[in-house]
């Protein structure tokens, strides 16, 4: 990687070392001109890597810049400078780029929305997938000709006004969390992995519902979903040098980042209020919890449907993305997929839990991609069994393994599960509750020790020191 | 500071990058590569090789270098728009042969139509893929509303069958030719005793066979792909069913034979390839892919080097009209659309305003004792 | 509709629904018993399950020529298969899991899904794309052959086939002997004692690695021998049939009650029968009555074999044959 010189390793060092508000800036800029300079100059062969070692190494100065220590200003900058210049711009001259950052914050938003349900609260849903359905198709059906199929309707042949598009977005959310508050009804008072095989048989029933039945269009899918109008945003993209068929792209960059905005504000809020402290609290001890007077099924329900409602709102983004859906894009490999997101960033934490759906996304659109291009022009007779090309899930399976077995916390864990990872390894005891009461007894009063990022002050999330590790890390 | 230096060696190893690649010309393919349908997908992706590996010699001789680019689609319409995006970001990529799955060519050729990226489909059946008149889809099979009908003529004409069961795999494939069938079917006075789906996974018919036992159909049209025809086949078989099975083009791989084994018998498809030993261009392509994969060559890869084959050519004649220099994508787009394709395995290719063979010749062929046979032919035409 | 068709097609149901059904089983046996020691699900199991169908047929390949009478080639089949699949769980177990053990849980979870990743591919890239399917031309001939008459009644209308039979005839064996394993033995017992209380079995002197190492072993090798059966009845397998069967399976153990070896048993029955069942019910839509039946069709098999699980555990949250555990505070 690029990034060898800049060595510190962030997820360790955070609060050690001085101020490094320069060498982020110089970092983000050197990394943002060479991503910019290698579009026109990268050619075949080995050199085709560059891409996406370039960008990610690009991405890493974002998360640098959220966890280093640095001027505020700069971190701002660093940012901005990200999400109003650098990408678009690179969006603007490769427009796969444009599909793979919608793709990537459509996958966060996801990850965020399963962190409530299973980071926050600790239900494990393998069905999550089936929200993010329920908005694409609810969007899909109106937005589209089917609608006219439906309803038997020319006047429709369009689907409905494309203006009713924002409208949607919030009639998604309502209508996932509805659906989130009708299958959590019957299976919340489950537990553990009952819960998660039934969320998983809810998610098919679901899929095998799209694919059965005539308004969804059973298997042959919806096709030609209009998006929101928004002339003045194309006029914008115009003046700015986007190509026409770069608008749509634009329109939804812009739109998911403010979804985005607004899922990590809600997530972090929740995370801090009192529905979030009773969330962890069943997360932690359902018994006690219930105990201590939170009602177990209407917190759990509350979950589910706040989760949902994430994916449904990102459900009709990523329909009007597409302009097509259909069942396959909500198998329960898609579920597995998010569900990994969240554990390989970190689970619990807002910033790791995008970091995962980051990682992911580019590790299978871009990375093992480009790696099996390269590999196919580097050898061109190469073995049939041996391409490359065919081993994607192989290799993203193998990442998923040794993350687990060497950063089973995550990327980006959340100071609280970091520790509790590493307190396991010296009291094997399954039962937590003992573990937890014997390590976290002592710091109660301790949250707020350095008061630097944003997650330490969350109730569920206690901070612990890095040296206060135990176990094989050491 | 080392980074600066590590910048501008990179800056420089670019800059020496592109120096080297003149007239590099690639066609990418675009199937799934992995997961439970990577079966298929390479067939299509070896029918791109072959045809690439044939031309390249033709392709150096006007001073382009010819080389395929592989992309995997997993059979998921975002990773195979993704997939896409990425081909038309390579400016050396000139058209793409693909894809399996109707669900993934309609939003990946949309995703490119803008940046004139030609598809040329080699098993897309579905008439919304060319029903929606991109400029830029093309497909050289025959649409579900050419294959369903042949079928369903054939079991009502030559199998005189007057009650017919129909299944489907819920696929968009399987799905949109059943129905085409039925329609034909009940057009010719047939009853459709039962027509429901079971999933493409499924490899467990004991349900559906003791239901076809009860309902006794005289036929059974089944629309699908050969890795599960065949099982079923065998399994119907077994049970001391004889009712004939018919299909479309999905059937066409010798694997069907082999999956079936002893059942492989009263069987009938429908497709556009003829028996391979009928077109001698078909037999050198089946004699080169089994030198170069050591494998059989089966019905996707067929329909995939045709396919490529109209792109090449494509591009061959873009470049002729180009005073012989690299075409434009649009200019491929141009010429594929407009040019007529010889010395294809399929017969001759020619599309009609919205990427549709104008005419094609089907075959109905037929499984007897494991072995294959011409039953009739039919001639499609589109205006 | 009269009486007798109505008749033999519910009894062909329950024939052929006995046949899928004790198939789910073997595979949920192997879920179930991880289960029970290591509260892990094993998403690998599907792969463990169908790289014994790969080494069964091999076997069968291997002994194509060499006179044998045919159940013994099925026997050494069998235990081939046994052998690898279980050495290959225990190598999973001891690779992937183990350094995990005491981790959250739903690291391991995540890891047991990598590894069915990995495993797609390896065996991908051991058996071809295109998968194995031969095995009509090696399986001895009478395997296949209809069972007409049995003590000179004619069964013919069951539709059973010898290798139903033999099938059936396995699971039983199997349930028999893992029975009296798990209940009878010590070796059962430390088990048992594993499953229940790790830390204690420790302090009783029971050495929980090599206990879960030997579960493993027995679960993989179980779901080599449902691979073997899986080859048997298909006579067609490629790396990922295990997918859909294995998720069958795992819903199935999950229906019986998670960690109990006769639920897995009955869970798969259950699932046979509701989904054989479910896929022929339209036909008794010329019932008076029951007219709307015409309108469940066979697509909407897989979806009974998951509304029955929701159902059954909306009323037994433990599965048929869990106990209900009662939360230690």
């Amino acid at each position: 990687m690029t990034t060898a010189p800049v060595r510190p390793n962030p997820l360790k060092t955070r609060p050690v070392g001085g101020d490094r508000t320069w060498l982020l800036l110089a970092y983000t800029a050197i990394s943002g001109l060479l991503l910019v300079f290698m579009r026109d100059l990268v050619a075949d062969g080995p050199m085709k890597m560059l891409q996406p070692v370039l960008f990610g190494g690009f991405l890493l100065s974002l998360l640098f810049a959220y966890q280093w220590k640095a001027a505020p200003w700069a971190k701002m900058l660093v940012f901005a400078a990200a999400i109003v210049f650098v990408l678009p711009f690179m969006g603007r001259s490769n427009t796969s780029y444009f599909d793979l950052m919608i793709q990537m914050m459509i996958f966060s938003a996801l990850a965020l929305g399963l962190n409530i349900v299973v980071g926050l609260a600790g239900l494990l849903d393998l069905g999550y997938i089936a929200f993010f359905a329920v908005g694409a198709y609810l969007w899909g059906i109106f937005g589209s000709p089917q609608f006219a199929e439906v309803t038997g309707n020319p006047a429709f042949a369009n689907g409905i006004n494309p203006a009713y598009f924002w409208l949607f977005i919030p009639l998604a959310v309502a209508a996932a969390a509805g659906v989130g508050v009708l299958i959590g009804l019957p299976v919340l008072k489950l537990k553990g992995d009952y819960l998660a095989i039934v969320t998983l048989g809810l998610g098919e029933v679901i899929r095998i519902f799209a694919n059965n039945l005539s308004v969804t269009n059973g298997p042959q899918g919806i096709d030609a979903i209009e998006s929101a109008p928004v002339p003045w945003l194309n006029s914008l993209a115009h003046t700015l040098g986007f190509a026409e068929d770069q608008y749509r792209l634009f329109f939804l960059y812009i739109l998911v980042l403010g979804v985005i905005a607004v899922t990590i504000v809600v997530n972090q809020r929740l995370d801090r209020s009192k529905i979030g402290r009773a969330w962890i609290a069943i997360r932690e001890d359902e018994v006690a919890a219930q105990a201590m007077g939170v009602p177990l099924l209407k917190t759990k329900l509350l979950a589910f449907a706040t989760g949902a409602s994430f994916a449904g709102a990102m459900g009709v983004i990523f329909a009007a993305k597409q302009a097509f859906i259909d069942p396959k894009s909500f198998d329960y490999f898609q579920s597995i997929g998010v569900m990994s997101m969240v554990i390989l960033g970190g689970m619990g934490n807002i910033p790791g839990v995008i970091l995962g759906a980051i990682v992911v996304t580019m590790l299978n659109l871009m990375v093992l991609p480009t790696l099996s291009e390269v590999l196919q022009s580097s050898f061109p007779n190469i073995n049939q069994n041996l391409d490359p090309s065919k081993y994607q899930r192989l290799i993203f399976g193998l990442v998923l393994v040794f993350m687990m077995l060497y950063r089973p916390e995550g990327l980006l864990p959340s100071e609280r599960r970091k520790h509790e990872m590493h307190s396991d390894d010296e009291h094997p005891a399954v039962d937590s509750i003992t573990t937890e009461n014997l390590n976290h007894g002592g710091e109660l009063g301790g949250h707020l020790r350095d008061g630097s990022g944003a997650e330490t002050r969350s109730p569920g999330l206690a901070t612990r020191r890095d040296n206060e590790r135990t176990g094989s890390e050491k | 500071m080392k980074k600066t230096a590590l910048s501008l060696s990179i800056l420089a190893a670019l800059t020496l990058g592109s120096a080297h690649a003149a007239t590099v010309v690639k066609i990418a393919s675009i199937s799934p590569l992995s997961g439970s349908n990577s079966n298929l997908g390479l067939q299509i992706k070896n029918g791109a090789q072959l045809a690439v590996n044939e031309m390249k010699a033709e392709f150096a001789k006007a001073g382009m270098t010819l080389s395929l680019v592989a992309y995997d689609d997993q059979a998921d319409p975002a990773t195979g728009t993704a997939a896409a995006r990425r081909a038309a970001a390579d400016k050396a990529v000139l058209g793409v042969v693909g894809t399996l799955n109707s669900g993934v060519v309609i939003p990946a050729s949309a995703a490119v139509a803008p940046s004139k990226l030609t598809f040329v489909s080699p098993a897309n059946t579905n008439e919304k893929v060319t029903d929606r008149g991109l400029k830029n889809m093309n497909r050289i099979c025959a649409r579900d509303d050419a294959q369903g009908p042949a079928g369903g003529d054939f079991v009502a004409d030559n199998l005189k069958a007057k009650k017919v069961y129909v299944l489907n795999d819920k696929t968009p494939y399987g799905q949109g030719l059943a129905e085409q069938a039925e329609k034909a079917m009940k057009a010719k006075g047939v009853s459709v005793v039962q027509s429901e789906g079971v999933a493409a996974e499924e490899r467990d018919f004991t349900a559906i066979i003791t239901k076809i036992q009860a309902l006794k159909p005289d036929a059974i049209y089944f629309g699908g792909l050969y890795g599960q025809v065949g099982p079923f086949a065998k399994q119907l078989r077994d049970k001391g069913i004889t009712t004939p099975i018919i299909g479309g083009d999905g059937f066409d791989s010798d694997d069907l034979v082999k999956l079936a084994g002893s059942g492989a018998n009263n069987i009938y498809f429908t497709t556009v390839a003829p028996p391979v030993d009928a077109v001698p261009a078909a037999k050198n392509a089946a004699a080169a892919y089994q030198k170069t994969f050591n494998q059989d060559i089966q019905g996707f890869g067929v329909m995939s080097y045709d396919s490529a084959k109209v792109l090449l050519q494509g591009i061959l004649n873009a470049y002729k009209l180009n005073k012989n220099k690299v075409p434009t994508r649009a200019q491929v787009e141009t010429a594929v659309r407009s040019g007529t394709f010889k010395n294809l395995t399929t017969g001759e290719v020619k599309f009609d305003k919205n990427g549709d063979r104008m005419t094609a010749k089907m075959y109905v062929i037929a499984v007897k004792d494991g072995n294959r046979s011409t039953a009739g032919t039919v001639n499609v035409i589109r205006k | 509709m009269d009486l007798q068709t109505i008749g033999t097609i519910l009894l062909q149901v329950a024939v052929g629904g006995l046949s899928l059904g004790v198939l789910y089983a073997i595979i949920a046996l192997g879920y179930t018993m991880v289960y029970g020691v290591l509260q892990l699900i094993n998403f690998a199991h599907s792969e463990v399950f169908i790289a014994g169908g790969i080494v069964g047929y091999f076997v069968f390949e291997a002994l194509k020529d060499a006179s044998l009478n045919g159940y013994l080639k099925l026997i050494v089949a069998c235990l081939a298969a046994m052998f690898v699949s279980g050495g290959l769980n225990v190598l999973i177990e001891r690779l992937a899991y183990r350094p995990l053990r005491g981790a959250q849980r739903l690291v391991p979870l995540i890891t047991a899904i990598g590894v069915s990743l990995v495993l797609q591919d390896s065996l991908r890239f051991l058996v071809g794309v295109r998968g194995l399917f031969d095995l009509s031309v090696n399986l001895p001939k009478g395997f296949t052959n209809s069972i007409t008459t049995f003590l000179g009644v004619n069964i013919s209308l069951l539709n059973l086939q010898v290798k139903d039979i033999i099938l059936i005839g396995v699971a039983g064996l199997m349930m028999l002997g893992l029975n009296l394993l798990v209940n009878h033995t010590r070796m059962g017992r430390a088990m048992r004692a594993v499953a229940h209380d790790r830390q204690t079995s420790g302090l009783m002197g029971i050495n929980s690695d090599s206990i879960i190492s030997l579960t493993f072993l027995i679960g993989g090798a179980l779901g080599g021998l449902g691979g073997v059966m899986f080859a048997m009845k298909y006579q067609a397998l490629n790396a990922y049939s295990g997918t859909i069967p294995g998720m069958k399976a795992f819903t199935a153990a999950v229906l019986g009650g998670i960690g109990n070896i006769p639920g897995a048993m009955l869970g798969g029955l259950v699932l046979g029968w509701v989904e054989t069942f479910l896929g022929v019910v339209s036909l008794f839509q010329g019932i008076p009555g029951l007219h709307w039946l015409g309108a469940i069709k066979a697509e909407y098999k897989d979806l009974g074999a998951f509304l029955a699980l929701i159902l059954i555990l909306f009323f037994k949250p433990a599965g048929l044959l869990g106990k209900a555990t009662t939360e230690k505070v």
